[in-house]
């Protein structure tokens, strides 16, 4: 593991220590990062399951009224009916930031605010059933939004926990181990210095004894 | 259609080629959609076009079931979402 292209010095082990500290604060950092992420996708997931499963049925049965419209009346006049909308709806978006990751949350006005105004036609002319399925969309629409929302956080979440899951391994699995391996090498090849050194220096001075005193141990 | 009268902006197509030109030109020209709906029987057939917003936080395009009922495409979504995020499906499902 240990990298050879490392220089053995103390300049450079006491580097390689400052960044493994710097990399375990980081390594929990992200970690405690993800688990928070995880907590709250997983809430959002749930709500998304709940969400998706009402809109579906929702608009399945507004559909199924809206068929029922449509064998009723005939095209031309449905499409008359429908065609200019009276209701008009405003969409405002900011975001909210959950663990700095920016999802967006909606809040939709709609210019009337009279709950009749979805009808964009006379009575007259048109089928009950009409009525039905816009008011069985106007209902159904209001979770679609939601859902949007909640569907949009999903995905951002899922995309920042997938990144931070991989930084995470990559500090434990890559970064971590690779510094200490390196910490190692050097505190080694170090204390083998300091022995040669030693050796060395017993050496020399058992020559100068020798010299001084013709002296043989 | 219904849609138009709740004061959505409706654009139809009758094909996914068509849905996804549309989708070009709501997402390229005017950037103000924040929310596109798209039916899941023409969403089926240009998922990498959709797939191209997953990452970005506008727009946020939604699968919504077509006339023919829900193909499970929503919930597909759902699921590669987590598998995404856990690295592996944990809905049991």
């Amino acid at each position: 593991m240990a990298n050879t292209a490392i220089t053995p010095t103390r300049m450079v082990l006491n580097q390689l220590k400052g960044r493994l500290k710097t990399a375990r604060r980081g390594h929990k950092l992200l970690k405690d990062k993800r688990d928070e992420l995880m907590r709250q996708f997983m809430d959002v997931v749930r709500r998304n399951k709940e969400l998706r499963t009402k809109v579906e049925e929702g608009l399945t049965a507004a559909f199924a009224s809206q068929q029922v419209a449509s064998a009723i009346m005939s095209p031309e006049m449905l499409e008359q009916a429908l065609l200019y909308p009276r209701q008009s709806v405003e969409l405002e978006m900011s975001f909210k930031n959950i663990m700095s990751v920016n999802v967006p949350r909606y809040r939709f006005q709609t210019k009337n605010n009279d709950p009749t105004e979805i009808y964009p036609y006379g009575f007259a002319q048109t089928s009950g059933e009409l009525d039905d399925a816009l008011e069985k969309l106007d209902l159904v629409f209001r979770d679609m939004l939601e859902l949007a929302e909640v569907e949009k956080t999903m995905q951002l979440l899922a995309e920042e926990i997938e990144k931070t899951r991989r930084r995470v391994n990559a500090l434990e699995y890559v970064m971590i181990p690779e510094l200490e391996g390196n910490i190692k090498y050097i505190s080694m090849k170090l204390e083998e210095n300091e022995n040669a050194t030693k050796v060395r220096l017993l050496k020399v001075k058992e020559m100068v004894l020798q010299d001084a005193h013709h002296y043989k141990q | 259609m219904g849609f138009k009268a709740l004061g959505l902006e409706t654009y139809p197509a009758a094909c996914a080629q068509e849905a996804s030109h549309i989708l070009r030109t709501l997402t390229r020209e005017h950037d103000d959609y924040a929310i596109i709906y798209i039916e899941e029987n023409l969403a089926a057939e240009m998922s990498h076009e959709i797939d191209r917003f997953k990452d970005s936080p506008t727009p946020a395009i939604i699968l919504i079931p077509g006339r023919e009922g829900s193909l499970g495409l929503g919930q597909n979504a759902l699921r590669s979402a987590v598998e995404r995020a856990v690295g592996t499906n944990i809905l049991g499902d």
